[in-house]
Parts: structure tokens; C-alpha cells; sequence
């Protein structure tokens, strides 16, 4: 079967910037794509060429096996679209947002309605659906966002950064929501600037630095690449130090970083595997008091750390080559 | 809703060339019903407008031979249009920004819809405008002195008058995409608006403006309307027929509309 997105090749260019230089992805019908990268790396360019706002330079995209240059139409017909603008009308209500998006979605006044009203509900979104707009949190509106992408049930959903600025709470329930997109046969191709919001959702992963693909696989692999996660441990007492890096030292793939002024001990530890309650378990041998344990999440910096230190695919290099600081 | 089983999955029903932008008009009166501020005061500053010129300035500008009213209420007509963009502009402008024409752009609706919608929403808001000024004006002494015909002709020209603008404004919202640069433009269209023939007899004015009072768009949409409205009381002062009028008014619409337009589907599309 042939994949839901494809991307062959895909150049654009802003005047002299190069948003896109040759990117090539799939996504399979039914599986979610994390698109991971800093501002800047091309992420919204890309989104915006599937969602036929913007024409590549060179290269195609198909959606459905539709091109996005000449069946326009055919890939709007496919396609929701949400972002981190939450592109609704403030003056409205949700309902009445959701329902001309309907109409604009080819369904008819009553489908438009039956739709909206089914959609508000999904998203718990029935409460406020009579209130103006203007009246919701950021986290309601993002969400009102989604649900109006939703209205004319795309097969295939594109997300720009739809966690950027929700709370933790607000986050979770969108993952969720995503989630059940999914499960219920919906291809979504998501951007992100999280890590962990590409491993928590996404099937695939694909790294864009300065407008390339960096590196593309599966969470788990780009996760083994990252090498360690580090694990803090801050001590009841600072004088403990030095019993505690030498608790740790079996555990760490490197010898334990002290920091005696701040009483803590950073661990490197293979990430998962109950690294955390090893690391408890081996103070709470050596009878040391604990203030404090965190696990410090790979970032994307991580990501692009990794990746550089690794052998090249050339794609690798050329990308960070000119890496901004 | 999928592309899978379409005959043409690649072409929208002709009912959607009509269907979309009505929905699209209907989010925009409902916009305007929930900003009620906003249509207050567009449609509330005809009559102000009117009766200060009426009572305030026009007893400081004689017009000769006939009443000041008389002569103003086609400029206030045509200043409502103007005054009105504004609004459409802005309006137009903070959806740009904000990402509302991306998703619009991304919806298997055809790309007239927005701009088409727009144009009518306007449009009626423009007519509610147009009726409120005439009605002002009978109150404080305004009367047609044409035939019906002629009359129905300047209502209906100031409907074209009112759509060439729309593109002027629309070009605008959408080049700018920011509601307070569409308001920072206002300057040059307040030019247009009093050097005109609009508010004083040209006659007035120094020699070397009149050339450019008489023959600036804002000018013969003003004077077309007058001479259509006013019909016979007015033709003493205007410089034309009202037929000939008619034929410089809509040849500015003509030139006016192909360029803006031009201008505004353009930026549109690159959004």
C-alpha cells in the first residue's frame, strides 16, 4: 500500500533562506509522524506546502496520492489542519465556528450541524460550545482548534506545534485525544520541539535541522542514539558527596559528576530499565538521605548532540554544519 | 468526508461557488452582531456626520443656488463607503494575521469564497448605511430633485461604487496583515476625501488644487452621485452630464477594481 503522505525531494526557499533543501518523508496511512526541530528548521514550510498554503519549489508532495500542486482540491478534501495559532473566530461561538467550517467542509447545513454538535461533545467541549470565543482559556481554544479541523472528519490531520503554550494538564489531554485519532485510522504528521511529545505520540520520528531530514526511525532508535539519561540526585547533606559517587559509580556509564557547593551527584544511567529505583535503591544501601531525585529527560539539543557525535549519514553533517548557536 | 469514490475529487459542486461564500457572509454579520460597537459606530456616524455639516459647517459654506444639504448628502454617501473599508480592511487584516485564512485556504471551498463572502457582508452593511444617511437626510431637509429612474441609477451606482472599494480595502487587509498598519493608512484617503468636490464647491479652492479636486476618484464618484440624486438643482454646479458622469465613474470603477483586485488576489494567494 502506498503511504497517505509523501514527500519527494521538496525544496523552498524564502528570497535567500532555504526552508526546505531536499526532504523526503512517508507516512503511512494510520500511524503518526513526529516531525522534531528547532525554529527555523522547516517544519511549518513543510506543513503549510501539504496543507497547499505554500508551493514547493521543487519537488512533490501527495496526500492520498493526490499532488498538492495540481489537485488541490482533492487534498483539501483529505486534510485537517491545526496549529499554533488556534485559527478560530473570537467573536463567535464555538459552535458557530465549527459549524460554517462544516459547510466549508462540503457537508450540508444540517450534516454541518449533526457534525459540530457530535465534535463538541468528543472533545468535552459541549460546556462552553454556546460562549463567544473570546471567552475561553488558551487551553479551550487549542482544543476548539482541533475539534475544528475534525468537523469534516479528515483522514489525515496535520498538527504545527499543537502543544505549544498549554499548560502540563491541557498537554496530557491533547496527547490523549491525538491518540484516539489515531487508533480510530487517522494519519497525523505532527510537528514538535519536544522530544518527549514525539516519543509519547508518534510512531515514527524524523529530525529536520535547517531545512533537511537529520535523521528518521522509530522513537526507541532515536532514543538508543541519545545515549544516557542523567539522574540528579540532591543530598540532605552536602558532606555526603563524595559516599554517594562512590555509591553510584557501578551504576554510571560515566563517573558521577559532583557538585559539592550545591550538594548534588549527577549519575549517567542507561534510560529506563528502572534506572531511577536502582539509583535510590544503591543510597539507600549506603544509608545516604535524599532531598531530591530527578531524571533529566534527553532534549532536542541531546537529539542534535547525539547525532553529531554519531558516524555520519552525510545528511547528518551537512545539517549541523551550519548549526546556529 | 474523503476524496476516495469522487468522480473528480479534484473539483468542487457549482453549488459550492455559491453556498461558501454565503456562509462565509454569515460569519461576518455574525462577527459584526457580537462587536455591536463596531456596527454602532458605523452605522451611527452617517448621521452624526451629517447633521454637524448640515447644522455645523454648512451654514459656513454657501453653495450657490442650491441648499448645502442638498449638496452634501451624496459626499456623505460616498464617505461611508470609505469610512466603512476601514473597518473591512482591519477586519481582513486580523484575519490574515491570525491564521484564520490558512485554514479557511486549507478547506476544499473554492478560493473566491472568502473574498466573494466578504463582499457581500459588506455589501449590506454598506446598503443599512446608505438608508440610514438618506433617512438622516430627509429628516434635516435632504430631497431627491430627480426623476425615479435616475435616482434608482445612483443607488445603484453607489452598490458599484461600493464594490470597487471593497477591493481597494481588501488589497489593503490583505497586503498589511495588521489591523493597526490598515489604520495608519487612513491619512491619504482623508485627502481624497476633503480636496474633493465632496464637502465644497471646487470652485473655492486655489487654482492649482482644483485641477486635482475635480478630477479625483473620490470627486466624480461624488459628482455622479449628485447628479443622479440632485438631478437638475445640481447641475449648475458639476462640470458634466449625469450620463457623461456615469461613463467617467464607471471607467474609474473599471481601472480601479481591475488593479486592486489584481492586487488583492495576489497577496491571497500569498498569503
Amino acid at each position: 500500500m502506498s503511504p497517505m503522505i509523501e514527500i519527494v525531494g521538496v525544496h523552498k526557499s524564502y528570497g535567500r533562506v532555504h526552508a526546505l533543501a531536499g526532504v523526503d518523508l512517508d507516512v503511512a496511512a494510520g500511524t503518526i509522524l513526529g516531525l522534531l526541530g528547532h525554529n527555523g528548521a522547516g517544519k511549518t514550510t513543510l506543513v503549510r506546502i501539504l496543507a497547499t498554503l505554500t508551493r514547493p519549489d521543487r519537488g512533490a508532495a501527495r496526500i492520498g496520492g493526490f499532488d498538492v500542486c495540481t489537485q488541490p482540491v482533492a487534498v483539501r478534501r483529505l486534510i485537517g489542519l491545526a496549529g499554533q495559532n488556534a485559527a478560530v473566530d473570537d467573536a463567535l461561538t464555538g459552535r458557530e465556528n465549527l459549524e460554517i467550517l462544516g459547510r466549508l467542509q462540503r457537508l450540508g447545513g444540517r450534516a454541518a450541524r449533526q457534525r459540530s454538535a457530535a465534535v463538541l461533545d468528543e472533545f468535552d467541549l459541549a460546556g462552553p460550545a454556546d460562549r463567544p470565543v473570546r471567552t475561553y482559556s488558551g487551553g479551550l481554544r487549542r482544543r476548539l482548534d482541533l475539534a475544528a479541523s475534525l468537523v469534516g472528519r479528515p483522514p489525515v490531520l496535520l498538527l504545527d506545534e499543537p502543544s505549544t503554550g498549554l499548560d502540563p494538564v491541557a498537554r496530557r489531554r491533547l496527547w490523549e485525544q491525538v491518540r484516539d485519532l489515531a487508533r480510530s485510522g487517522t494519519t497525523i504528521l505532527l510537528t514538535t520541539q519536544h522530544l518527549d511529545e514525539a516519543d509519547t505520540l508518534a510512531d515514527g520520528v524524523a529530525v529536520l535541522d535547517h531545512g533537511r531530514v537529520i535523521d528518521r526511525g522509530a522513537p526507541a532508535d532515536l532514543k538508543r542514539r541519545l545515549g544516557d539519561d542523567r539522574v540528579v540526585v540532591t543530598l540532605a547533606r552536602p558532606a555526603d558527596f563524595g559516599r554517594a559517587a562512590a555509591a553510584l559509580g557501578p551504576l554510571s556509564a560515566v563517573a558521577p559528576v559532583v557538585d559539592a557547593a550545591a550538594g548534588t551527584v549527577t549519575a549517567s544511567v542507561r534510560p529506563g530499565r528502572g534506572a531511577l529505583a536502582a539509583v535510590v535503591r544503591l543510597l539507600d544501601e549506603a544509608r545516604i538521605e535524599l532531598a531530591d531525585v530527578t531524571v533529566k529527560q534527553p532534549t532536542l539539543e541531546d537529539v542534535y548532540v547525539a547525532l553529531t557525535g554519531a558516524p555520519p549519514p552525510a545528511a547528518s553533517s551537512a545539517g549541523l554544519a551550519g548549526s546556529r548557536s | 468526508m474523503t476524496a476516495v469514490g469522487l468522480a473528480h475529487p479534484n473539483r468542487l459542486p457549482a453549488s459550492a461557488f455559491v453556498t461558501d461564500p454565503l456562509a462565509v457572509a454569515r460569519r461576518q454579520l455574525l462577527r459584526l452582531a457580537r462587536t455591536p460597537q463596531t456596527a454602532i459606530a458605523a452605522l451611527t456616524s452617517p448621521v452624526l456626520f451629517l447633521t454637524l455639516f448640515r447644522y455645523v459647517f454648512g451654514g459656513a459654506i454657501p453653495v450657490p443656488g442650491m441648499s448645502y444639504v442638498d449638496y452634501v448628502v451624496p459626499a456623505m454617501l460616498v464617505q461611508n463607503l470609505i469610512f466603512l473599508g476601514f473597518t473591512s480592511a482591519a477586519g481582513l487584516a486580523q484575519d490574515a494575521g491570525s491564521g484564520i485564512l490558512d485554514r479557511l485556504r486549507s478547506l476544499p471551498t473554492p478560493r473566491s469564497s472568502l473574498l466573494a463572502g466578504r463582499a457581500v457582508a459588506d455589501l449590506l452593511v454598506q446598503l443599512a448605511a446608505m438608508a440610514i444617511t438618506v433617512d438622516t437626510g430627509l429628516v434635516i431637509g435632504f430631497r431627491f430633485h430627480a426623476g425615479p429612474g435616475s435616482i434608482a441609477a445612483g443607488l445603484a451606482l453607489l452598490v458599484v461604487i461600493g464594490l470597487t472599494l471593497f477591493t481597494v480595502f481588501a488589497a489593503i487587509g490583505l497586503a498589511t496583515r495588521n489591523p493597526e498598519t490598515v489604520q495608519s493608512l487612513t491619512p491619504p484617503f482623508f485627502l481624497f476625501l476633503f480636496v474633493s468636490s465632496g464637502f465644497i464647491p471646487v470652485a473655492t479652492l486655489p487654482g492649482w488644487l482644483q485641477a486635482f479636486a475635480r478630477n479625483q476618484p473620490v470627486s466624480i464618484f461624488t459628482d455622479t452621485v449628485r447628479a443622479l440624486l440632485d438631478g437638475p438643482a445640481a447641475a449648475h454646479v458639476l462640470d458634466h452630464s449625469a450620463g457623461q458622469y456615469t461613463l467617467i465613474c464607471l471607467a474609474w470603477c473599471t481601472g480601479i477594481a481591475a488593479v486592486a483586485g489584481a492586487a488583492a488576489l495576489r497577496s491571497y494567494r500569498r498569503l
